[in-house]
């Protein structure tokens, strides 16, 4: 498969594994946080910290434009829902996120009328399809989703059409990056910077954190060779004492970003003055909202939500998990009261949370696999 | 709805409800068919429903896998489907047309299967219920000579086989809903295995220690049953599973992963190391069987796990879903 395969050629692999380990100097820990979800999957579905060498630490980053939810939003999308004229639509990802009365599959089994899209593109065809019904948007993600939601609104407003809202959920990548780094319990020598969110932003927005905040940040693809790649540039800028920007998902990531794709984001939403993460508290400037001359079409402008601030339960950890504090085994509830099965926080079962990356891949591993040998 | 996925929560439907108050008196592993002796005379059983949206799908339709699918449980439970009941719960309103087809399409299955379809049952429920027709099959067979499964027989060092490529039936049913904007040249896999199984039967005989048909939860489900009955550790190499292009660029576009998607036309196999290579010839040569592999093998560890190692060292546990996969976001 193209641009898949050839990321994945053992042999280029192994290759690139053996100079990261020439580069590594065996007196140091590196620190390195990838900050995108995807990335931690890739990792442990990869298998790559089996072949990187003891002293390069990856730290897993807040990069799960879910997880970083609070509970209070998931319970007011749903109460939007409550009403039986309302369909409520949202990425297959949400559905098993754990709202105070259960998740999005939970309130359908329950008899709400939850649906699953692949797209908002998908959920304005059902309001086009459902002219008696109101289908509800409950949209996430970082700036790499906020386009096609902005898209979708501006063809909503275009077509006038009149039983379609948007919950907006979407937050931004550089406060939660700056969030981090402004933490005293972190010291991360450089960043594996996100792949997916960079095609949209480009790779300036990422240059205060080499000047003024002086680490590497190498913006890195998904598969194996990328992020082993990523890694390479990142021990030599760290062994020569640099701190630049680069870009390793060349062949994805433009620079400069994606002009149009920013531009449809202007047109549709602005910066809320603050908005809640999940175990990072209020940050200012990190959320989108729709702006008011897309009113008709914002759920928070049509419907009455109850904007409760929900805590999460005392003994969960899903806060320093997501700032990279502490390793998703490191959490008092990790595999007891916390599965993919029954989730306390959504971290455990978003395809970008590190929990759920850590318990389906790598938590049964004993320190007997890595004397695995290669197939014959 | 995560229940009938296959999954960890149809497991603990099953293990906590159904068996404890139904069976007992069992102290069997769950397998895919009883075998069991009447007045001397053993046979073998076993029973499946067919739910399917939409009823038909390019390679197939509901008929068929309702035929297929209890021809293959009894197949991999080391028996020849001889005769099968069909039970249909209608729709009402359901085209006639479509029952029709339905009904032809599970006399072509049978015939050929070479299973005899002897008496069923059907009953019409309101509109708006049965998405169209349930069809539930109930096979009985004749276990094959020289089979002996016993999941307690496994041991470290023993070969794991896979008769075909993995992941064609789910991604065609994924696709065959219209819900995706992705088109491709894909067909469901059912088909009956006991022809490949038959010449397993024959040329490995003893030598084969269990077999299962991965259906609903994949292959990932199935060998982690297989992991947690035997209490060893299978360990899958991963750049020898086989799966075809196009099902892993549906996969790769989706964030799926094709252990976890159902197949209708495949079966595994644990046999004696000393077996191995005969077994996976013997498939390759039966016409059906030409992707036959080994892909994996028995360890100590990780004990009651799966694991899937990478040609450059890296490795990653295989689990079981708890419901259905779901596409990723981003």
């Amino acid at each position: 498969m193209r641009f898949v395969d050839e990321f994945r050629e053992p042999e280029l692999i192994t290759k690139t594994a053996d100079e990261i380990r020439r580069l590594a100097d065996p007196q140091r820990l590196y620190r390195l946080m990838e900050v995108c979800g995807g990335h931690t999957h890739a990792i442990y579905r990869f298998g790559l910290k089996d072949i990187l060498p003891e002293n390069i630490e990856l730290i897993h980053g807040p990069g799960c434009p879910v997880c970083v939810l609070p509970m209070g939003r998931i319970d007011d999308g749903l109460s939007i829902a409550n009403d039986p004229q309302v369909i409520f639509t949202a990425f297959g990802d949400m559905m098993r996120v754990p709202g105070t009365q259960g998740s999005p599959l939970e309130h359908m089994a329950r008899g709400m009328d939850v649906r699953i899209v692949y797209s908002p593109t998908d959920a304005l065809k059902l309001a086009r399809k459902n002219p008696d019904r109101h289908v509800m948007f409950f949209a996430i993600g970082f700036e790499t989703t906020a386009p096609s939601t902005a898209l979708t609104l501006m063809r909503a407003k275009a077509e006038g059409i009149p039983n379609f809202s948007v919950f907006s959920n979407h937050v931004t990548i550089i406060p939660a990056i700056r969030a981090i780094l402004d933490s005293p319990d972190m010291r991360l020598d450089a960043f594996i910077g996100p792949g997916h969110v960079s095609t949209v932003i480009g790779c300036r927005p990422y240059e205060w954190i080499a000047k003024d905040a002086g680490k590497p940040i190498v913006v890195s693809g998904f598969e194996p060779l990328d992020m082993l790649q990523a890694i390479v540039m990142i021990l030599r800028q760290l062994n020569a004492r640099e701190a630049r920007v680069e870009n390793q998902y060349k062949r994805v990531v433009p620079w400069e970003g994606n002009r149009s794709a920013l531009k449809a984001m202007g047109e549709v939403f602005q910066l809320r003055p603050y908005f809640e993460w999940r175990g990072m508290g209020f940050i200012s400037q990190s959320a989108l909202r729709l702006r008011d001359g897309y009113a008709e079409w914002d759920s928070e402008q049509r419907f009455h939500i109850p904007g409760v601030r929900v805590t999460d339960p005392k003994a969960a950890q899903c806060g320093e998990v997501l700032k990279g504090v502490l390793q998703p085994h490191q959490c008092k509830l990790f595999g007891r009261e916390c599965t993919p099965e029954h989730p306390v926080g959504a971290l455990m079962v978003s395809s970008e949370g590190s929990c759920a990356a850590y318990f389906n891949y790598e938590h049964r591993k004993t320190a007997s696999m890595s004397l695995l040998s290669p197939t014959a | 709805m995560a229940h009938g996925a296959g999954g960890k929560a149809s497991r603990r439907l099953i293990e906590g409800l159904f068996v404890p108050l139904l069976c007992p008196a069992s102290s069997e592993p769950l397998g895919d068919a009883a075998h069991l002796e009447i007045n001397g005379t053993r046979i073998a059983v076993t029973t499946d429903s067919f739910v399917v949206k939409p009823l038909t799908f390019p390679g197939g339709s509901i008929g068929e896998l309702a035929v297929n699918g209890t021809v293959n449980d009894l197949a991999v439970s080391g028996a020849k489907a001889e005769v099968l009941l069909c039970t249909y719960v209608l729709e009402a309103g359901l085209n006639t047309a479509i029952l029709e087809a339905e009904i032809r399409a599970m006399a072509r299955a049978a015939g050929k299967a070479g299973v005899a379809i002897v008496g069923g049952d059907t009953k019409v429920v309101e509109h708006g219920k049965a998405d169209g027709m349930y069809i539930t099959t109930t096979g009985v067979g004749s276990p094959l000579p020289g089979v002996q499964l016993a999941v307690e027989s496994v041991r470290p060092g023993d070969k794991v086989l896979l008769s075909g490529p993995i992941g064609n039936h789910g991604i065609t049913i994924l696709l065959a809903r219209g819900e995706l904007d992705l088109e491709a040249e894909l067909s469901s896999d059912t088909r009956s295995v006991l022809p490949l199984v038959e010449v397993l039967a024959r040329d490995v005989g003893p030598g084969i220690r269990w077999m299962r048909d991965p259906t609903r939860g994949g292959t990932a489900t199935s060998l982690n049953e297989l992991a947690r009955d035997c209490g060893l550790g299978i360990v899958l190499y991963g750049d020898k599973v086989p799966v075809c292009g196009v099902v892993r660029g549906a996969c790769e576009l989706l964030g799926l992963d094709p252990l976890h998607i159902a197949n209708e036309g495949q079966f595994l196999a644990v046999v004696a190391p000393e077996y191995a290579d005969v077994a996976v010839n013997a498939l390759r040569q039966t016409p059906g069987g030409e992707e036959a592999q080994i892909i994996g093998e028995v360890r100590e560890q990780p004990a009651g796990a799966v694991l899937e190692t990478t040609p450059y060292g890296g490795s990653r546990i295989v689990d079981m879903l708890v419901g259905d996969p779901l596409p990723r976001i981003c």
